[in-house]
């Protein structure tokens, strides 16, 4: 969903600030996909234990 | 980066409370029953060690590392170190649940107060927790699943397709896209959630289902308070950076 609407408003650079604003969203949005994995989904078994109980009351798939 | 900054502090500070609150109702519901069926994690192993001898080593082994595999690795230890660490995840994973929700809100113009944020919460909650809860129940320690990845991707899979299909049914006007909307979010139960081999459980059915209850509405707290929180945030750090 997200990339779509940033691709746009990129190629038609005539906006600058659209673009801009496209691209500040997208870096929102990366970022918190990007916290999301780490807390729920990362693999590394530090990370895993820290966050168990977390996981498991979320509903996220967990071991 | 006026608006980059303004979804970050919006979504730091919405995660910390709202993080903090889910921390709270899970100590008070959630946690006590993980507890409970570790107990039954740890009881589980004991039968299979019983007759260790007389099976076949590694089907011995494995059924006894299943249900743990990681436990060499550090982990926090139970009581307030455990809280702490649980308190911590809930608000970093809260900050980037309202970065994401509020990153593709901007897309349809960005979250103007709290009842927008609201509505963009519960509708968070359907796609996050509602429907991979259907076909994916909320699992406790000790419960036999699928392979993990397997899980990972089908429920990454389900979020993203019921999300889609709200989008399509909120903001597009058309009969097909409505049916495309409707398709989008029964698709991923009719492929189905991975499944264990066997259903046979140590863990009992009625903690189970508590389980799935105390998961589903806590979250659904979790998520209205959020997404209001983000809401009425987005809209004070948006217009004092204009």
């Amino acid at each position: 969903m997200m990339t779509t609407q940033t691709q746009s408003p990129n190629t038609a650079a005539t906006e600058s600030g659209l673009a801009s604003r496209a691209v500040q969203i997208t870096l929102a949005g990366l970022l918190g996909l990007f916290i999301v994995g780490g807390v729920g989904f990362s693999g590394i078994p530090v990370l895993h234990n820290a966050a168990h109980d977390y996981r498991h009351s979320t509903g996220f798939p967990c071991h | 980066m006026a608006i980059f900054r303004a979804l970050v502090f919006a979504a730091a500070l919405s995660g910390l409370l709202a993080g903090l609150l889910m921390t709270g109702l899970q100590h008070a519901a959630t946690t006590p029953l993980i507890l409970k069926a570790e107990t039954y994690e740890e009881a589980a192993p004991a039968p299979a060690s019983h007759d260790h001898g007389s099976h076949d080593h590694g089907t011995a082994g494995q059924s006894v590392a299943a249900p743990h595999d990681h436990a060499d690795a550090w982990a926090p230890s139970d009581g307030a170190e455990r809280l702490l660490y649980t308190a911590l995840a809930n608000v970093v994973g809260a900050a980037g649940f309202a970065l994401l929700l509020l990153a593709v809100s901007e897309v349809a113009g960005g979250l103007a107060g709290w009842r927008d944020g609201l509505a963009w919460g519960v509708a968070a909650f359907a796609a996050v927790t509602l429907a991979p809860s259907l076909s994916l129940p909320p699992e406790l320690p000790a419960m036999p699943a699928a392979d993990l990845f397997a899980r990972q991707a089908w429920w990454i899979g389900t979020a993203v397709a019921t999300a889609a299909g709200i989008a399509l049914l909120v903001y597009k006007r058309s009969l097909p896209l409505a049916a495309l909307a409707v398709g989008l979010i029964v698709l991923p139960h009719l492929i189905g959630a991975p499944q264990p081999d066997s259903h046979d459980s140590p863990v009992p059915a009625g903690l189970a289902h508590g389980f799935v209850v105390a998961v589903v509405v806590t979250s659904f707290v979790f998520w209205a308070v959020l997404g209001a929180l983000a809401g009425l945030l987005r809209q004070r750090f948006t217009r004092s950076a204009a």
